[in-house]
């Protein structure tokens, strides 16, 4: 579970759908059929900024993640990468 | 930088949230149909024949319509075989254009060249074929006659059109565990996943439960093949109660009836999960005012599901935050009370606890049954006279009255027919078309 590059671009993939809950977030990758869970709101947020973002970074910003918690939400977004819930793009 | 910091991700379990409910199901099982061209001797729902009650296509439309609208991911969509429904591929296809997925079970009665070729290009489909044995022996003497046969061709013709990972679907009995890598190698050899299921005492199941639940050493053997392969082997979360083991085993790991899972069966009833049709655990009805959406958020039933569960004669238990006590509908059908342990308990509780019940005639029977009534199934060669039996739906009291009857009151109670006499002279009746009564 590495973490992403904090000046990385990313999206949600096209073939994920999101569901709010009251933790946080459910995931489904139609693609490989994975379900995933975001367990808090401040997560699903920033998820949910990426494609509007330049940067990872501007994306956990915009959600209000404090600079010291971030490299938590850059393993976390890690993690979805690693399940292709995340794919990078063109910064 | 901003000034209002949000905390980290906190560290929670999961479970704990489910155990309280979720807005909308993460796994919905829908049977569309009671009709199945097979028998299976441990069939969980008693399938069999259709019932005339069966949602229309119209009021399946609906339904998904609501699963898109609740955001539902996917429905698992079984039966009986769905595919024996006409409209099953246009019902498909109308969940897939709505954002719903459907992975289907199916014993591959349909499953043609044509049909594989038009499931391998939908990627929000998938298929899951049943097989209860490794060879023909085993597997069709629970499925009968010549559906190890059909499932192979099946699985052959999903190969060959390209489809990839579609499930092998195996619910495991004291016969079949021997097989696991036989499975494994079937699975392998069809470009196929295997999924491994329990078997419960739910419908037809009840029946041969006592001869066919694997034994002690096998549950054993079963655990143990199961940690072995980790998740490259499915399981839908069915054997938590294995997890007493040690270590437990990849999934939720908790009863998800009410929770996370719930069934909506043929005719639109709903209920906690798909190894539980009975009135005890029937939430309501999808054609009901407020239809799928009212049923999940607020049946009194669901609520109590989802509140805090009691461990009764398990909370002392050391394993019983790993196991939770194991199945519900696997306690209910066999007649253990629903706060103690499962049935197949690994530490031999259940056991014990079946050994001292009373009676089982007086075990909760599965509600609707809908089996065929040439028991056992016979061969089918294809050829040859039908035989049918015969029989007066339960529900009515009388025969239907014609819509030719002559006489006008039939079918009327005598309360009934008094009463009319006695308001309206016969002189005025003579007005309405010249229709004459006895009783006049």
């Amino acid at each position: 579970m590495s973490p992403i590059d904090p000046e990385s671009a990313w999206t949600l993939h096209p073939q994920v759908s999101v569901r709010p809950e009251p933790f946080g977030a459910l995931l489904y990758h139609f693609g490989t059929r994975k379900l995933s869970f975001l367990k808090d709101r401040t997560l699903l947020a920033v998820v949910e900024g990426l494609s509007d973002a330049a940067t990872a970074r501007d994306a956990c910003e915009a959600a209000g993640v404090a600079d010291e918690h971030l490299p938590t939400y850059l393993r976390a977004l890690g993690t979805l990468a690693e399940s292709r819930m995340l794919m990078e793009r063109a910064a | 930088m901003t000034t209002t910091a949000a905390p980290p991700p906190k560290a929670m379990r999961l479970v704990d949230h489910f155990e309280l409910g979720l807005d909308a199901p993460i796994c919905l099982t829908w049977e569309l149909t009671y009709a199945c061209n097979l028998s299976c001797v441990h069939c969980l729902s008693s399938s069999g024949r259709r019932d005339p009650r069966e949602l229309s296509t119209e009021e399946c439309k609906a339904v998904i319509d609501e699963l898109e609208r609740m955001q539902v991911f996917y429905v698992n969509i079984g039966g009986g075989e769905p595919t024996v429904r006409g409209d099953f591929w246009e019902l498909l296809d109308y969940a897939t254009a709505h954002h719903v997925g459907v992975k289907f079970s199916t014993n591959g009665i349909k499953i043609t060249p044509e049909v594989a070729a038009r499931l391998a290009g939908n990627d929000y489909v998938d298929v899951q074929i049943s097989l209860d044995g490794a060879t023909a022996e085993v597997n069709d003497f629970v499925r009968g006659p010549r559906s190890y046969e059909t499932a192979l061709r099946a699985l052959q013709n999903l190969s060959d059109a390209g489809m990839r990972n579609f499930k092998i679907s195996v619910v495991c009995t004291r016969q079949n565990i021997p097989q696991l890598d036989d499975f494994k190698e079937i699975a392998d050899r069809y470009g196929a996943q295997l999924r491994l299921t329990r078997l419960r005492p739910s419908g037809r199941g009840a029946d041969v439960w006592d001869e066919l639940h694997p034994t002690p050493e096998q549950q054993r053997e079963l655990y143990d093949w199961l940690v072995a392969h980790g998740e490259d082997v499915l399981t839908g979360d069915s054997f938590f109660h294995l997890s007493a083991y040690g270590q437990a085993l990849p999934g939720l790991n908790l009863c998800g009836a009410g929770r996370v899972v719930c069934l909506i069966d043929p005719i639109g009833d709903v209920y906690a999960c798909p190894f539980a049709i009975h009135e005890e655990f029937l939430a309501g009805n999808v054609r009901g005012e407020g239809g799928f959406r009212t049923v999940w958020r607020d049946s009194p039933l669901f609520a109590k599901l989802r509140s805090p569960q009691s461990g009764g004669a398990c909370s002392s238990c050391q394993f019983f935050d790993t196991c939770k006590g194991g199945c519900m509908a696997a306690k209910f059908f066999t007649g253990l009370p629903l706060d103690g342990p499962d049935p197949e308990c690994v530490q031999g509780y259940g056991e014990q606890l079946l050994a001292e019940r009373a009676d089982t005639l007086g075990l909760p029977k599965h509600s609707g049954d809908h089996s065929h009534r040439t028991s056992p199934p016979r061969e089918r060669s294809g050829t040859g006279p039908v035989r049918l039996t015969l029989s007066r739906r339960e529900d009515l009291q009388a025969p239907p009255v014609s819509a030719c009857a002559e006489d006008p009151l039939a079918g009327f109670t005598a309360d009934f027919a008094e009463g009319f006499a006695t308001k309206e002279s016969g002189a005025d009746r003579r007005h309405q078309g010249g229709i004459r009564s006895e009783t006049a």
